[in-house]
Protein backbone atom coordinates (compact mmCIF):
# COMPACT_ATOMS: atom_id res chain seq x y z
CA UNK A 1 0.00 0.00 0.00
CA UNK A 2 1.22 3.68 -1.41
CA UNK A 3 1.91 5.77 2.06
CA UNK A 4 1.85 9.41 1.85
CA UNK A 5 4.11 11.28 4.73
CA UNK A 6 2.76 14.29 5.89
CA UNK A 7 4.24 17.13 7.76
CA UNK A 8 2.55 19.43 10.01
CA UNK A 9 3.61 22.68 11.83
CA UNK A 10 1.24 24.57 13.87
CA UNK A 11 2.21 27.37 16.24
CA UNK A 12 -0.03 30.07 17.79
CA UNK A 13 0.64 33.76 18.36
CA UNK A 14 -1.46 37.00 18.95
CA UNK A 15 -5.14 35.06 18.89
CA UNK A 16 -4.05 33.18 15.38
CA UNK A 17 -2.87 29.98 14.80
CA UNK A 18 -0.61 29.56 11.65
CA UNK A 19 -0.79 26.17 10.19
CA UNK A 20 1.03 24.68 7.76
CA UNK A 21 1.30 21.01 6.52
CA UNK A 22 3.09 18.78 3.44
CA UNK A 23 1.72 15.88 1.97
CA UNK A 24 4.02 14.14 0.18
CA UNK A 25 2.01 12.98 -3.21
CA UNK A 26 2.48 12.57 -6.58
CA UNK A 27 -0.56 15.08 -7.95
CA UNK A 28 -0.15 13.36 -10.93
CA UNK A 29 -1.77 15.41 -14.17
CA UNK A 30 -2.05 12.56 -16.35
CA UNK A 31 -0.06 14.61 -18.67
CA UNK A 32 2.92 13.40 -17.86
CA UNK A 33 4.75 10.71 -19.52
CA UNK A 34 7.36 8.21 -17.77
CA UNK A 35 10.91 7.39 -18.92
CA UNK A 36 9.06 4.56 -21.34
CA UNK A 37 7.25 7.16 -22.83
CA UNK A 38 3.68 6.17 -21.17
CA UNK A 39 1.40 8.57 -19.75
CA UNK A 40 1.24 8.79 -16.27
CA UNK A 41 -2.66 7.81 -14.80
CA UNK A 42 -4.11 11.18 -12.96
CA UNK A 43 -3.82 11.18 -9.53
CA UNK A 44 -4.47 13.77 -6.88
CA UNK A 45 -6.05 14.53 -4.26
CA UNK A 46 -9.22 16.09 -4.49
CA UNK A 47 -10.53 17.42 -1.11
CA UNK A 48 -8.34 18.56 2.60
CA UNK A 49 -10.54 19.20 5.40
CA UNK A 50 -9.04 20.60 8.69
CA UNK A 51 -10.53 20.54 12.03
CA UNK A 52 -9.57 22.53 15.35
CA UNK A 53 -11.03 20.82 18.87
CA UNK A 54 -13.25 18.44 15.98
CA UNK A 55 -15.02 21.68 14.35
CA UNK A 56 -13.86 22.10 10.87
CA UNK A 57 -11.87 25.41 9.94
CA UNK A 58 -11.27 24.49 6.13
CA UNK A 59 -12.19 22.64 3.37
CA UNK A 60 -10.65 22.57 0.29
CA UNK A 61 -11.35 20.90 -3.32
CA UNK A 62 -8.25 20.77 -5.65
CA UNK A 63 -7.34 20.70 -8.94
CA UNK A 64 -4.87 18.42 -10.22
CA UNK A 65 -3.00 21.77 -10.67
CA UNK A 66 -1.88 21.59 -7.31
CA UNK A 67 2.00 21.28 -7.15
CA UNK A 68 3.30 18.04 -6.47
CA UNK A 69 4.19 17.12 -2.54
CA UNK A 70 1.60 19.69 -1.85
CA UNK A 71 1.79 22.90 0.15
CA UNK A 72 -1.02 24.07 2.37
CA UNK A 73 -1.55 26.85 5.03
CA UNK A 74 -4.29 28.51 6.40
CA UNK A 75 -4.68 30.57 9.73
CA UNK A 76 -7.56 29.88 12.84
CA UNK A 77 -8.56 33.00 14.02
CA UNK A 78 -8.92 32.14 18.36
CA UNK A 79 -6.25 29.56 17.88
CA UNK A 80 -4.41 28.89 20.92
CA UNK A 81 -1.38 26.65 22.27
CA UNK A 82 -3.46 23.07 22.91
CA UNK A 83 -5.42 23.40 20.37
CA UNK A 84 -5.98 20.05 18.50
CA UNK A 85 -5.73 20.12 14.93
CA UNK A 86 -6.16 17.70 12.20
CA UNK A 87 -5.60 17.70 8.40
CA UNK A 88 -7.36 15.08 6.69
CA UNK A 89 -7.49 14.36 2.48
CA UNK A 90 -8.53 12.04 0.40
CA UNK A 91 -7.72 11.76 -3.27
CA UNK A 92 -9.48 10.57 -6.95
CA UNK A 93 -7.95 6.85 -6.38
CA UNK A 94 -9.54 7.13 -2.52
CA UNK A 95 -6.76 7.03 -1.18
CA UNK A 96 -6.61 9.02 2.08
CA UNK A 97 -4.32 10.78 4.83
CA UNK A 98 -4.51 12.38 7.89
CA UNK A 99 -2.30 14.11 10.69
CA UNK A 100 -3.22 15.22 13.86
CA UNK A 101 -1.23 18.47 15.80
CA UNK A 102 -1.11 20.01 18.90
CA UNK A 103 -1.20 24.21 18.97
CA UNK A 104 2.18 25.49 19.92
CA UNK A 105 2.74 28.38 21.31
CA UNK A 106 4.95 30.64 17.89
CA UNK B 1 22.06 36.01 -35.35
CA UNK B 2 21.42 37.72 -32.19
CA UNK B 3 22.61 34.42 -30.44
CA UNK B 4 25.64 34.50 -32.76
CA UNK B 5 26.72 38.07 -31.81
CA UNK B 6 26.03 36.88 -27.94
CA UNK B 7 29.02 34.40 -28.55
CA UNK B 8 31.30 36.79 -29.76
CA UNK B 9 30.92 39.11 -27.51
CA UNK B 10 31.12 36.03 -24.43
CA UNK B 11 34.22 34.99 -26.75
CA UNK B 12 36.00 38.31 -26.53
CA UNK B 13 35.14 38.57 -22.93
CA UNK B 14 36.90 35.32 -22.20
CA UNK B 15 40.27 37.16 -23.62
CA UNK B 16 40.09 39.81 -20.98
CA UNK B 17 39.88 37.54 -17.82
CA UNK B 18 43.97 36.61 -18.48
CA UNK B 19 44.46 33.92 -15.73
CA UNK B 20 47.59 34.92 -13.35
CA UNK B 21 49.90 31.89 -13.41
CA UNK B 22 51.03 30.22 -10.42
CA UNK B 23 49.33 32.15 -7.74
CA UNK B 24 47.99 30.28 -4.56
CA UNK B 25 44.74 28.99 -3.65
CA UNK B 26 43.99 32.13 -1.80
CA UNK B 27 45.73 34.63 -3.90
CA UNK B 28 43.00 33.09 -6.29
CA UNK B 29 39.95 33.02 -3.78
CA UNK B 30 41.13 36.99 -2.98
CA UNK B 31 41.42 37.75 -6.80
CA UNK B 32 37.46 36.65 -7.70
CA UNK B 33 36.38 38.70 -4.10
CA UNK B 34 37.86 41.56 -6.03
CA UNK B 35 36.25 41.08 -9.55
CA UNK B 36 32.64 40.29 -8.13
CA UNK B 37 32.81 43.23 -5.84
CA UNK B 38 32.45 45.43 -9.15
CA UNK B 39 30.36 43.23 -10.77
CA UNK B 40 28.02 42.75 -8.63
CA UNK B 41 28.43 46.01 -5.97
CA UNK B 42 25.02 45.93 -4.19
CA UNK B 43 25.65 41.48 -3.56
CA UNK B 44 26.78 41.03 -0.08
CA UNK B 45 29.64 38.54 0.55
CA UNK B 46 26.99 36.37 3.10
CA UNK B 47 24.50 36.57 0.03
CA UNK B 48 27.16 34.82 -2.31
CA UNK B 49 25.63 31.15 -0.82
CA UNK B 50 22.04 32.06 -2.60
CA UNK B 51 23.92 32.38 -6.07
CA UNK B 52 22.15 33.54 -8.63
CA UNK B 53 18.88 34.12 -5.86
CA UNK B 54 20.72 37.43 -4.69
CA UNK B 55 20.50 38.75 -8.00
CA UNK B 56 16.86 39.00 -8.13
CA UNK B 57 14.57 39.58 -5.32
CA UNK B 58 11.18 37.91 -6.96
CA UNK B 59 13.13 34.78 -7.23
CA UNK B 60 14.82 34.59 -3.63
CA UNK B 61 11.00 35.27 -2.28
CA UNK B 62 9.84 32.50 -4.06
CA UNK B 63 12.79 30.54 -2.61
CA UNK B 64 12.45 31.40 0.84
CA UNK B 65 8.47 30.93 0.42
CA UNK B 66 9.14 27.06 -0.56
CA UNK B 67 11.57 26.59 2.13
CA UNK B 68 9.25 27.71 4.99
CA UNK B 69 8.25 24.16 4.70
CA UNK B 70 10.08 22.44 1.34
CA UNK B 71 9.01 19.52 -0.69
CA UNK B 72 10.91 17.04 0.34
CA UNK B 73 11.11 16.13 3.60
CA UNK B 74 10.75 12.92 3.13
CA UNK B 75 13.77 12.57 1.49
CA UNK B 76 15.84 13.84 5.02
CA UNK B 77 13.79 10.95 6.97
CA UNK B 78 15.30 8.34 4.30
CA UNK B 79 18.92 9.53 4.23
CA UNK B 80 18.07 9.69 8.24
CA UNK B 81 17.62 6.07 8.35
CA UNK B 82 20.80 5.64 5.61
CA UNK B 83 22.86 7.16 7.93
CA UNK B 84 21.67 5.75 11.78
CA UNK B 85 21.03 2.06 10.74
CA UNK B 86 24.57 0.21 11.59
CA UNK B 87 26.22 -1.84 9.42
CA UNK B 88 26.17 -5.34 9.48
CA UNK B 89 29.43 -5.15 12.05
CA UNK B 90 27.31 -2.80 14.40
CA UNK B 91 29.27 0.35 13.61
CA UNK B 92 27.65 3.34 12.22
CA UNK B 93 28.60 6.26 9.88
CA UNK B 94 28.91 8.38 13.17
CA UNK B 95 31.75 6.39 14.05
CA UNK B 96 33.78 7.37 10.68
CA UNK B 97 34.08 10.82 11.52
CA UNK B 98 35.29 12.87 14.20
CA UNK B 99 32.51 14.57 16.11
CA UNK B 100 30.16 12.16 14.82
CA UNK B 101 29.86 13.48 11.67
CA UNK B 102 28.90 16.91 13.25
CA UNK B 103 30.21 19.89 11.82
CA UNK B 104 32.80 17.62 8.72
CA UNK B 105 31.21 18.14 5.57
CA UNK B 106 32.60 21.88 5.28
CA UNK B 107 36.41 19.88 5.25
CA UNK B 108 35.70 18.07 1.94
CA UNK B 109 36.73 17.85 -0.57
CA UNK B 110 40.45 17.37 1.22
CA UNK B 111 43.52 16.07 -0.01
CA UNK B 112 44.33 12.44 1.19
CA UNK B 113 47.84 11.82 1.15
CA UNK B 114 47.77 8.17 1.66
CA UNK B 115 45.48 8.05 -1.43
CA UNK B 116 47.08 10.38 -2.73
CA UNK B 117 43.75 12.14 -4.16
CA UNK B 118 41.17 13.96 -3.79
CA UNK B 119 38.31 12.64 -1.55
CA UNK B 120 34.99 14.44 -2.14
CA UNK B 121 32.53 14.13 1.42
CA UNK B 122 30.50 11.48 -0.57
CA UNK B 123 33.82 8.95 -1.43
CA UNK B 124 34.51 9.35 2.45
CA UNK B 125 31.17 8.43 3.00
CA UNK B 126 31.63 5.47 0.76
CA UNK B 127 35.37 4.82 2.38
CA UNK B 128 33.58 4.49 5.58
CA UNK B 129 31.21 1.64 4.12
CA UNK B 130 34.18 0.05 2.85
CA UNK B 131 36.05 -0.01 6.04
CA UNK B 132 33.64 -1.63 7.74
CA UNK B 133 32.26 -4.07 4.89
CA UNK B 134 29.92 -3.65 3.04
CA UNK B 135 30.22 -2.33 -0.41
CA UNK B 136 30.43 1.65 -1.63
CA UNK B 137 27.26 2.98 -2.81
CA UNK B 138 27.20 4.22 -6.71
CA UNK B 139 27.95 7.85 -6.75
CA UNK B 140 25.47 9.10 -8.95
CA UNK B 141 22.59 6.85 -7.61
CA UNK B 142 20.33 9.90 -6.00
CA UNK B 143 18.62 7.17 -3.79
CA UNK B 144 21.59 6.07 -2.00
CA UNK B 145 24.10 8.07 -2.01
CA UNK B 146 22.46 10.90 -2.73
CA UNK B 147 19.73 10.06 -0.45
CA UNK B 148 22.18 9.96 2.85
CA UNK B 149 24.75 12.51 1.44
CA UNK B 150 21.69 15.06 1.24
CA UNK B 151 21.17 14.14 5.03
CA UNK B 152 25.11 13.71 6.48
CA UNK B 153 25.28 17.78 5.58
CA UNK B 154 22.56 18.67 7.88
CA UNK B 155 24.84 18.05 10.23
CA UNK B 156 27.12 20.61 9.36
CA UNK B 157 24.29 23.33 8.37
CA UNK B 158 26.12 26.48 8.91
CA UNK B 159 29.67 25.14 8.96
CA UNK B 160 31.93 27.45 7.62
CA UNK B 161 33.26 25.93 4.38
CA UNK B 162 37.27 25.23 5.26
CA UNK B 163 38.75 23.85 2.72
CA UNK B 164 42.64 22.83 2.87
CA UNK B 165 45.34 23.26 0.21
CA UNK B 166 48.49 21.69 2.25
CA UNK B 167 51.42 20.42 0.25
CA UNK B 168 52.55 19.83 -3.28
CA UNK B 169 49.80 17.16 -4.08
CA UNK B 170 47.31 18.92 -3.18
CA UNK B 171 48.55 22.18 -4.59
CA UNK B 172 48.63 20.05 -8.02
CA UNK B 173 45.12 18.69 -7.85
CA UNK B 174 43.71 22.30 -6.90
CA UNK B 175 45.49 23.28 -9.79
CA UNK B 176 44.03 20.68 -12.44
CA UNK B 177 40.68 21.46 -11.13
CA UNK B 178 41.16 25.01 -11.31
CA UNK B 179 42.82 24.79 -14.92
CA UNK B 180 39.53 22.46 -15.90
CA UNK B 181 37.39 25.60 -14.59
CA UNK B 182 38.92 28.45 -16.84
CA UNK B 183 39.90 26.42 -20.02
CA UNK B 184 37.75 26.52 -22.78
CA UNK B 185 35.50 23.42 -23.87
CA UNK B 186 33.04 21.79 -26.12
CA UNK B 187 31.32 23.24 -29.35
CA UNK B 188 30.63 26.66 -27.30
CA UNK B 189 33.91 27.28 -26.52
CA UNK B 190 32.79 28.10 -23.10
CA UNK B 191 34.84 27.80 -19.72
CA UNK B 192 33.49 27.54 -16.49
CA UNK B 193 34.79 30.84 -15.69
CA UNK B 194 33.07 32.82 -19.09
CA UNK B 195 29.53 32.51 -17.83
CA UNK B 196 30.46 32.60 -13.71
CA UNK B 197 33.09 34.67 -13.42
CA UNK B 198 33.42 37.39 -16.69
CA UNK B 199 29.79 37.21 -16.82
CA UNK B 200 28.42 36.54 -13.53
CA UNK B 201 25.49 38.91 -12.72
CA UNK B 202 24.40 38.97 -16.46
CA UNK B 203 21.96 36.74 -18.16
CA UNK B 204 22.42 33.31 -20.78
CA UNK B 205 18.73 33.83 -22.31
CA UNK B 206 16.67 33.59 -19.35
CA UNK B 207 19.25 32.31 -16.61
CA UNK B 208 21.13 34.96 -14.71
CA UNK B 209 24.37 33.92 -14.38
CA UNK B 210 25.47 32.95 -10.49
CA UNK B 211 29.11 34.05 -9.48
CA UNK B 212 31.82 31.31 -8.30
CA UNK B 213 31.89 32.14 -5.01
CA UNK B 214 28.84 30.71 -2.63
CA UNK B 215 28.30 27.91 -5.18
CA UNK B 216 29.52 24.94 -4.03
CA UNK B 217 28.23 25.60 -0.28
CA UNK B 218 24.68 24.13 -1.15
CA UNK B 219 24.90 21.02 -3.18
CA UNK B 220 23.08 18.51 -3.36
CA UNK B 221 20.32 20.76 -4.17
CA UNK B 222 16.69 19.95 -4.33
CA UNK B 223 15.14 21.15 -7.89
CA UNK B 224 11.39 21.96 -8.24
CA UNK B 225 9.08 19.53 -6.68
CA UNK B 226 11.89 17.79 -4.95
CA UNK B 227 14.55 16.34 -7.00
CA UNK B 228 17.84 15.47 -5.90
CA UNK B 229 21.01 16.97 -7.97
CA UNK B 230 24.36 16.37 -6.45
CA UNK B 231 27.15 18.59 -7.08
CA UNK B 232 29.10 16.82 -9.61
CA UNK B 233 25.53 16.06 -11.72
CA UNK B 234 25.52 19.82 -12.07
CA UNK B 235 28.98 19.97 -13.54
CA UNK B 236 27.89 17.27 -15.98
CA UNK B 237 24.65 19.32 -17.20
CA UNK B 238 26.49 22.37 -17.45
CA UNK B 239 28.87 20.86 -19.70
CA UNK B 240 26.35 19.81 -21.41
CA UNK B 241 25.16 22.99 -22.65
CA UNK B 242 27.84 24.45 -24.08
CA UNK B 243 28.06 21.23 -25.45
CA UNK B 244 31.05 19.57 -24.15
CA UNK B 245 31.74 16.18 -23.28
CA UNK B 246 30.98 15.86 -19.54
CA UNK B 247 33.33 13.39 -17.19
CA UNK B 248 32.37 10.90 -14.92
CA UNK B 249 30.88 11.55 -11.66
CA UNK B 250 33.25 10.31 -9.51
CA UNK B 251 35.88 11.07 -11.77
CA UNK B 252 39.46 12.72 -11.09
CA UNK B 253 38.79 15.41 -13.20
CA UNK B 254 35.56 16.33 -11.16
CA UNK B 255 36.77 15.58 -7.84
CA UNK B 256 39.61 18.14 -8.61
CA UNK B 257 37.30 20.57 -10.00
CA UNK B 258 35.00 20.13 -6.87
CA UNK B 259 38.31 21.05 -4.91
CA UNK B 260 39.24 24.12 -6.38
CA UNK B 261 35.43 25.03 -6.22
CA UNK B 262 34.87 24.35 -3.31
CA UNK B 263 37.79 26.19 -1.81
CA UNK B 264 36.53 29.34 -3.69
CA UNK B 265 34.21 29.29 -1.19
CA UNK B 266 35.89 29.17 1.69
CA UNK B 267 34.16 31.45 4.90
CA UNK B 268 30.98 30.73 3.62
CA UNK B 269 28.31 28.93 5.44
CA UNK B 270 27.49 25.46 4.14
CA UNK B 271 23.87 25.54 3.14
CA UNK B 272 22.71 22.07 3.63
CA UNK B 273 18.95 20.64 1.57
CA UNK B 274 18.18 24.00 -0.56
CA UNK B 275 15.68 24.48 -3.05
CA UNK B 276 16.56 25.73 -6.67
CA UNK B 277 14.26 25.94 -9.56
CA UNK C 1 -21.07 20.42 11.20
CA UNK C 2 -24.10 22.42 10.11
CA UNK C 3 -22.64 24.51 7.47
CA UNK C 4 -20.95 21.50 5.70
CA UNK C 5 -24.28 19.56 5.34
CA UNK C 6 -25.81 22.96 3.80
CA UNK C 7 -22.92 22.70 1.09
CA UNK C 8 -24.02 19.66 0.91
CA UNK C 9 -27.75 19.33 -0.08
CA UNK C 10 -27.57 22.69 -1.86
CA UNK C 11 -25.14 21.29 -4.31
CA UNK C 12 -27.40 18.00 -4.19
CA UNK C 13 -30.51 20.70 -4.43
CA UNK C 14 -28.97 22.23 -7.79
CA UNK C 15 -28.64 19.54 -9.91
CA UNK C 16 -30.81 16.57 -8.32
CA UNK C 17 -30.33 15.27 -5.69
CA UNK C 18 -28.15 11.40 -5.04
CA UNK C 19 -27.68 11.37 -8.53
CA UNK C 20 -25.37 14.62 -8.61
CA UNK C 21 -24.07 13.17 -4.88
CA UNK C 22 -22.29 9.93 -6.73
CA UNK C 23 -21.09 11.99 -9.96
CA UNK C 24 -18.97 15.37 -7.75
CA UNK C 25 -17.60 12.06 -5.57
CA UNK C 26 -19.24 12.50 -2.59
CA UNK C 27 -17.04 11.18 0.13
CA UNK C 28 -16.05 11.50 3.61
CA UNK C 29 -12.91 12.66 5.83
CA UNK C 30 -13.79 12.05 9.24
CA UNK C 31 -17.11 13.36 10.08
CA UNK C 32 -16.87 15.67 7.63
CA UNK C 33 -18.19 15.32 3.91
CA UNK C 34 -16.57 16.44 1.17
CA UNK C 35 -17.68 16.82 -2.36
CA UNK C 36 -15.77 17.90 -4.85
CA UNK C 37 -17.14 20.37 -8.20
CA UNK C 38 -16.49 18.01 -11.06
CA UNK C 39 -18.36 20.44 -13.54
CA UNK C 40 -16.00 23.31 -12.38
CA UNK C 41 -13.08 21.73 -12.39
CA UNK C 42 -13.63 19.90 -15.78
CA UNK C 43 -14.15 22.83 -17.21
CA UNK C 44 -11.20 24.24 -19.94
CA UNK C 45 -12.29 28.18 -19.94
CA UNK C 46 -11.84 30.30 -17.36
CA UNK C 47 -15.39 32.20 -17.71
CA UNK C 48 -17.06 28.92 -17.77
CA UNK C 49 -15.23 27.89 -14.50
CA UNK C 50 -15.86 31.26 -12.61
CA UNK C 51 -19.37 30.88 -14.07
CA UNK C 52 -19.77 27.27 -12.28
CA UNK C 53 -18.55 27.72 -9.19
CA UNK C 54 -21.04 31.23 -9.27
CA UNK C 55 -18.68 34.00 -9.16
CA UNK C 56 -19.93 35.53 -13.08
CA UNK C 57 -20.70 38.77 -11.52
CA UNK C 58 -17.84 39.37 -9.26
CA UNK C 59 -16.66 42.50 -8.19
CA UNK C 60 -12.77 43.29 -8.49
CA UNK C 61 -11.57 44.24 -5.10
CA UNK C 62 -8.77 45.66 -3.27
CA UNK C 63 -9.10 44.02 -0.20
CA UNK C 64 -7.62 41.05 -1.75
CA UNK C 65 -3.95 40.53 -1.84
CA UNK C 66 -2.24 37.79 -3.73
CA UNK C 67 1.09 37.26 -3.24
CA UNK C 68 2.76 35.01 -6.27
CA UNK C 69 5.63 35.96 -8.53
CA UNK C 70 6.15 37.64 -11.37
CA UNK C 71 8.30 35.30 -13.08
CA UNK C 72 7.90 31.35 -11.68
CA UNK C 73 11.22 30.43 -10.72
CA UNK C 74 9.16 26.80 -11.49
CA UNK C 75 6.26 26.70 -13.10
CA UNK C 76 5.69 23.00 -11.90
CA UNK C 77 5.79 25.01 -8.17
CA UNK C 78 4.41 28.89 -8.01
CA UNK C 79 3.33 29.71 -4.67
CA UNK C 80 0.31 31.65 -4.22
CA UNK C 81 -0.79 33.31 -1.61
CA UNK C 82 -4.09 35.06 -1.00
CA UNK C 83 -5.57 36.91 2.01
CA UNK C 84 -8.40 38.77 2.25
CA UNK C 85 -9.43 41.61 4.40
CA UNK C 86 -13.07 41.60 3.27
CA UNK C 87 -15.43 40.93 6.41
CA UNK C 88 -17.05 37.34 6.78
CA UNK C 89 -15.07 35.84 3.98
CA UNK C 90 -16.43 32.53 3.22
CA UNK C 91 -14.16 31.50 0.46
CA UNK C 92 -11.53 31.89 -1.71
CA UNK C 93 -10.93 30.14 -5.19
CA UNK C 94 -8.05 30.12 -7.41
CA UNK C 95 -7.84 30.61 -10.91
CA UNK C 96 -4.70 30.39 -13.14
CA UNK C 97 -6.39 31.68 -16.45
CA UNK C 98 -4.20 30.11 -19.04
CA UNK C 99 -3.86 26.47 -17.40
CA UNK C 100 -5.40 23.73 -19.22
CA UNK C 101 -8.20 23.62 -16.61
CA UNK C 102 -7.91 27.03 -14.91
CA UNK C 103 -10.35 26.48 -11.53
CA UNK C 104 -7.06 25.00 -9.64
CA UNK C 105 -8.94 25.45 -6.04
CA UNK C 106 -11.85 26.23 -3.80
CA UNK C 107 -10.77 26.78 0.12
CA UNK C 108 -14.05 27.17 2.03
CA UNK C 109 -13.89 28.85 5.44
CA UNK C 110 -15.85 27.52 8.64
CA UNK C 111 -15.36 28.37 12.08
CA UNK C 112 -13.74 31.75 12.16
CA UNK C 113 -10.99 30.27 9.72
CA UNK C 114 -9.25 33.88 8.52
CA UNK C 115 -9.31 34.41 5.22
CA UNK C 116 -6.08 33.47 3.85
CA UNK C 117 -4.25 30.52 1.94
CA UNK C 118 -1.25 29.75 0.59
CA UNK C 119 -0.62 27.28 -1.73
CA UNK C 120 1.71 26.04 -4.49
CA UNK C 121 0.28 25.61 -8.12
CA UNK C 122 1.34 24.26 -11.16
CA UNK C 123 0.98 26.55 -14.02
CA UNK C 124 1.46 25.72 -18.12
CA UNK C 125 2.01 28.86 -19.31
CA UNK C 126 1.92 33.21 -18.31
CA UNK C 127 -1.19 34.18 -17.10
CA UNK C 128 -3.77 36.11 -14.72
CA UNK C 129 -3.77 34.40 -11.35
CA UNK C 130 -7.67 34.74 -10.10
CA UNK C 131 -8.31 35.46 -6.75
CA UNK C 132 -12.13 35.00 -6.94
CA UNK C 133 -13.27 35.86 -2.99
CA UNK C 134 -16.77 34.74 -1.80
CA UNK C 135 -18.30 36.80 1.50
CA UNK C 136 -21.70 37.85 2.59
CA UNK C 137 -23.04 35.66 -0.18
CA UNK C 138 -21.58 38.02 -3.13
CA UNK C 139 -18.59 37.48 -5.30
CA UNK C 140 -14.96 39.65 -5.08
CA UNK C 141 -11.75 39.16 -7.85
CA UNK C 142 -8.46 40.24 -7.99
CA UNK C 143 -5.36 39.35 -10.42
CA UNK C 144 -1.95 39.11 -10.47
CA UNK C 145 0.38 38.61 -13.90
CA UNK C 146 2.31 35.47 -13.15
CA UNK C 147 4.74 34.66 -16.25
CA UNK C 148 6.16 31.35 -16.73
CA UNK C 149 9.59 30.83 -18.56
CA UNK C 150 9.01 26.78 -18.81
CA UNK C 151 5.68 25.46 -17.49
CA UNK C 152 4.77 22.96 -15.50
CA UNK C 153 2.00 20.68 -15.97
CA UNK C 154 4.03 17.74 -16.74
CA UNK C 155 4.11 18.24 -20.90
Amino acid sequence: MASYPMRIRARARDGVADIKVLIEHPMETGLRKDASGKLVPIHFIQNVVATCNGKTVLNAQWSQAISKNPFLGFKIKGGKPGDKVNVSWVDNEGMKGSIDATVEKA
Amino acid sequence: MKYVSLLLALAGMLACSVVVAAASPEQDRQHLIEVYKKELPNVKFDDYVHGALALNKDALEQYQSIMEMPPWLDVLDKGKKLWETPFKNGKTYADCFPNGGKDVAGNYPQYDRKLKKVVTFDMALNLCREQNGEAPYDLSDVKTMGTLEAYARTLSDGMKMNIKVDGPGALAAYNKGRDLFYSRRGQLNFACATCHVDNAGKRVRVELLSPTIGQATHWPVFRGTGKLTTLQRRYQQCQKNVRAVPFKIGSEEYNDLEYFHSYMSNGLPLQASVWRK
Amino acid sequence: MDSVRRTFLKMAGAAGGLAVAMATGLVRIGEAVAAWDKAAFGQKSAKAAVSDIGAASAVESKDIHIKAPEIAENGAVVPVEVTSNIPNTESISIVAEHNPYPLTAIFTFENGTEGYVSTRIKMGKSAPVKAYVKAGGKYYVASRDVKVTIGGCGG
